[in-house]
This record gives structure tokens, C-alpha cells and sequence, in this order.
């Protein structure tokens, strides 16, 4: 379980992720997607219940969460890049757990090179030393993509990645996403509200209704009944008054 | 019976739009009144106080036109001095701001600090550099050792003010996304926090130093040193063309530093 300021937003949450493959969590908003996301990247604890990660173990105390963390990489839904610093120094900023953060050095070449790297798999080399204040959407979010590939995680999160992106670039970015996956054999749990993203680029949906597990499955298996399922009970819209100016 | 949550919704809206507008006008008329009351206290409206002013203004001016130069090879260490007093003062508040300021940001997850550092920054602001000064040439003597400590302390209460409202401003989000990455309290701060305060940071003390050097002449006239020293001199001996040289000579350096300020805040700023 897990609360958000005093309400309980996950409840009897089971799971089991897969490794090596793509998860997609879908369902309205508010159903607790992004507090799936952080109650595994750690922004949110949870109030009962566990996290177990292969390879870890249990996670139960900060040396645990440091293990799994170093191991773990986000990307966020409003990009959470640092406007006026340049591309390549905010890909920098994934890889700020391995340097002291009092040093007054410059970065050592070893992670500009790893920076470097992460920016041209994404495409944006070329960019590298534009602010990014200046970049497009799209191109705010490769970013985004590339601080989280430079740590070389084995499980990369992603809430909404391509939410504030232009919908002509959504199916480029997916590519990328796919290709980043694929070549860097990485577990992928990512939060999607456009369903057709979801199935297309999934092995696997979780569909969330009200903190619940609605549906938990292979894409081709989420039929109408099982959308019906999750999202369900729109609120029907009161129609005006008919004297309404 | 009726209730007022039974009215018309619509009326009480409306209703609600004339009663604020009618507390608007009422307002406005009384703060009208609390300034003309102001100007009237301060004798403003007085105007057989105006009659002598102009000629008055025209013969002082007359007096201390053209300026005179002449004793320029003795202002040098003066002017170096008042140049000191505000690079120290600055350098030193913007040193004790930061830490204060930081602690005084609200949300930062230590609500007693965070009250203990404004009531400090509060103190250090609300005493004016003119006492502070006062009090530190009767503790450390003459020179502009006691002035810088002055605008130092005056500068503090200021800065940390500024400086906690700038990172009240920060955007929490990189910081999110480097805790999500484990990363300490401390490199956040060093890693998402630092880089998107700086050029506010560094506007804001520009400003504070571009202020200390008006405030470090002031400071002169209470036995601080400096440039003020030569002014007040001046003036006491009646020699208005030379403390007309001496004003040009401020108004050259304020513009240098000021020049100087724009200069730093674009590179910074872009």
C-alpha cells in the first residue's frame, strides 16, 4: 500500500515485472500509475508492504535502496531538466551520484565521454551544448531519455514520457524508446495514457483502477471487455440547462 | 423563511461583484486620505517654506560650480577605501546569506531553523547600517574596518532574505529526479539546487554591492573613512567646489560599478 499526503492511493497491489521486457501501466488519472512509478524509484516509501528486486532482495533499508537505485533510472513526465544549464550537462546531471558533490572539479572525461554517448544514441549530439530552454518538447524529452540511459540501468522507469510531446513525434520517440530497450536488453515499467503507444510497444499492460489491479496481462489479451474494465465509470458529463446564455 | 443558501445562486454572485467593487472605492478614498494626511503631518503642504528654496538651491550650485579638482592626488586612498568597505561588506554578508537564507527557505524541512534564521535575518536587516556603523567604530575604532563590518551586517539581513525567496522559487522536479537516482540531500543541492539559483543569486548581490558603495560614502560621515570622510570635510569647510569634484568623482565610480554589474549579470543571465 502506499499514501500521497494522508490518502491511500495504492491498495493490495501485487506484482511481479518482468525482466528484459517492456511494462506498460495504463488506466485513468488518479488511478495511482504515478505512485506505482515512485513507490519503485523510491520518492514515495510505502506504508505496508514491500519491494523486492531480483538481485537485491528486499528492499528494506538504505543500503538496499542504494543498491537498487544505482541500478535504476526515471524518466519524468515534465521532462525535470534544468532550463538554462546545456543538453550534455544535464545528461551529466544522471551520473551525479558517482561524483562528491563538493568538488569544485570539472567532470571527469570519462563521464563527459558516457554523456556524450547517451546524447548521440538518442540523436542530439548536435545539440549537445544548446541550453535547454532552447530545445523543442520532443527534443527536452530525448534529453530526459538520455539522463536516464547514461546510468546504464537495468530497469528504467518512465511516467508519461511522451505526454507534452507533439503527437507527429510520439511514434519517433517510441522507436527510440524500443531501439534504447532492445539494444540495452533493459526492464522497462512505463506509464502510458495513450492506449494505442501501450499496445504497440508493450509486452505486457497493467491496467490500474483506483489504487487496484484491474488487469495484469500480454497485450493482445487486453480485449474490450478488459478496457471496459479499466476504464470504466467515466464520469457522464450533466448536460446544460437548456436556457443556459 | 429563507436562509441564505437557499437564495438565487445567480443574485448572490452579482450581489457579491457590487459589494466588492464598493469596498474597492472605499479603500481607495481611505488610503487617500492616510497619504494626504502623511504629506500634511510632514509640513509638505506648507508653502511659505518653498519661497527662499530655489534661489537658495541656485546660489549653492552657483557656489560650488565649477568643481574643483585640485586636491585630486589625496582622494585616491580614500576612494580605495570606500571601494574596500563595500567589496568586504558584500563578500562577507553575501558568505553569511547564503547559509541563513537557505535555512530560512520555507519547505525545507526544518520549521524551527527556518524560523530561528528569519527572526535573525529580520534583526540584522531592521537595525540601519548607520547604527551598525556607529556601534563598530566604538568597538573596533576609526577606518573603514568598522564600516565594512557594518554593511556586512546591515547586507546579511537583506541578502538572506533575497536569497531564501530565490529558493523558494527553485523548481523541485531535477531535484526529484536526482533523489529517484539516489543521489544525497547534499548533491541535490549542489546539482539541481545551486545551478538554478545562481544568476538570480548573483544579480541580487551585484545590486547589494552596486548599494554598498552609495552606503559605504554615507558610512564616511560617521568616522567610517573613505570617500564620505572627504565629502563631509568639504562641506563643513565650506568648500562647495571641491565636494561638487568629490560628488562627480562618486558618480564616476557608481557608474563604473554599475557598468561593471550590467556586464557580469549578462554573462550570467545570457
Amino acid at each position: 500500500m502506499a499514501r500521497l499526503g494522508g490518502r491511500l492511493v495504492l491498495q493490495h497491489v501485487s506484482l511481479a515485472i518482468p525482466g528484459g521486457a517492456i511494462t506498460a501501466i495504463v488506466g485513468r488519472s488518479g488511478a495511482g500509475k504515478t505512485t506505482l512509478i515512485r513507490t519503485l524509484n523510491g520518492l514515495v516509501r510505502p506504508c505496508s508492504g514491500t519491494v523486492q528486486v531480483a538481485g537485491v532482495g528486499t528492499l528494506d533499508g538504505p543500503q538496499s535502496w542504494r543498491a537498487h537505485r544505482r541500478r535504476t533510472a526515471t524518466v519524468f513526465q515534465d521532462h525535470a531538466l534544468i532550463g538554462r544549464l546545456s543538453a550534455i550537462d544535464n545528461v551529466l546531471l544522471g551520473l551525479a551520484d558517482q561524483r562528491h558533490p563538493l568538488s569544485l572539479l570539472p567532470w571527469p572525461r570519462t563521464l563527459r565521454q558516457r554523456a556524450a554517448t547517451a546524447l548521440d544514441s538518442v540523436g542530439l549530439l548536435a545539440r549537445a551544448e544548446a541550453p535547454v530552454c532552447k530545445l523543442s518538447g520532443g527534443e527536452r524529452q530525448r534529453v530526459g531519455l538520455a539522463r536516464a540511459l547514461v546510468r546504464d540501468p537495468a530497469l528504467l522507469l518512465a511516467d508519461e514520457p511522451f505526454a507534452s510531446v507533439d503527437p507527429a513525434l510520439v511514434g519517433q520517440l517510441s522507436r527510440d524508446f524500443r531501439a534504447a530497450v532492445w539494444q540495452c536488453g533493459l526492464t522497462v515499467v512505463i506509464v502510458l495514457h495513450q492506449l494505442d503507444i501501450a499496445l504497440s510497444i508493450a509486452d505486457r499492460i497493467i491496467g490500474l483502477v483506483d489504487g487496484h489491479v484491474a488487469f495484469d496481462g500480454p497485450p493482445c489479451a487486453f480485449d474490450s471487455a478488459a478496457r471496459g474494465r479499466v476504464f470504466h465509470n467515466l464520469r457522464a458529463l450533466s448536460p446544460l440547462p437548456k436556457d443556459a446564455p | 423563511m429563507s436562509f441564505a443558501a437557499d437564495r438565487d445562486p445567480m443574485a448572490s454572485v452579482l450581489a457579491d461583484g457590487s459589494r466588492r467593487a464598493l469596498r474597492g472605492y472605499a479603500g481607495f478614498i481611505a488610503a487617500g486620505f492616510a497619504i494626504a494626511a502623511a504629506f500634511a503631518y510632514a509640513d509638505a503642504f506648507n508653502l511659505a517654506r518653498y519661497r527662499d528654496a530655489l534661489p537658495t538651491i541656485l546660489v549653492l550650485l552657483g557656489d560650488s560650480l565649477p568643481p574643483d579638482f585640485s586636491r585630486w592626488q589625496s582622494w585616491g586612498r580614500p576612494l580605495a577605501e570606500t571601494l574596500a568597505m563595500s567589496i568586504c561588506g558584500t563578500v562577507l554578508a553575501a558568505a553569511a546569506a547564503a547559509p541563513l537564507g537557505a535555512l530560512a527557505a520555507s519547505g525545507t524541512g526544518f520549521p524551527v531553523a527556518s524560523h530561528a534564521a528569519r527572526l535573525v535575518l529580520n534583526t540584522l536587516r531592521s537595525i540601519p547600517d548607520l547604527v551598525w556603523g556607529i556601534m563598530f567604530v566604538a568597538a573596533v575604532g576609526f577606518g573603514p574596518l568598522p564600516g565594512l563590518l557594518a554593511l556586512a551586517c546591515h547586507s546579511t539581513g537583506m541578502l538572506g532574505k533575497f536569497y531564501a525567496e530565490i529558493i523558494e522559487h527553485v523548481d523541485a522536479a531535477p531535484g526529484e529526479a536526482l533523489r529517484s537516482h539516489g543521489v544525497s540531500r547534499l548533491a541535490v543541492l549542489r546539482f539541481s539546487v545551486l545551478p538554478q539559483i545562481l544568476p538570480r543569486v548573483v544579480d541580487v548581490t551585484l545590486y547589494r554591492w552596486e548599494h554598498n558603495i552609495r552606503a559605504a560614502t554615507v558610512l564616511g560621515v560617521i568616522g567610517a573613512g573613505g570617500i564620505g570622510l572627504e565629502l563631509i570635510t568639504a562641506f563643513h569647510l565650506f568648500a562647495y567646489r571641491e565636494a561638487m569634484a568629490l560628488i562627480f568623482l562618486l558618480l564616476a565610480l557608481v557608474t563604473a560599478i554599475n557598468m561593471l554589474g550590467a556586464w557580469l549579470r549578462s554573462r550570467f543571465l545570457q
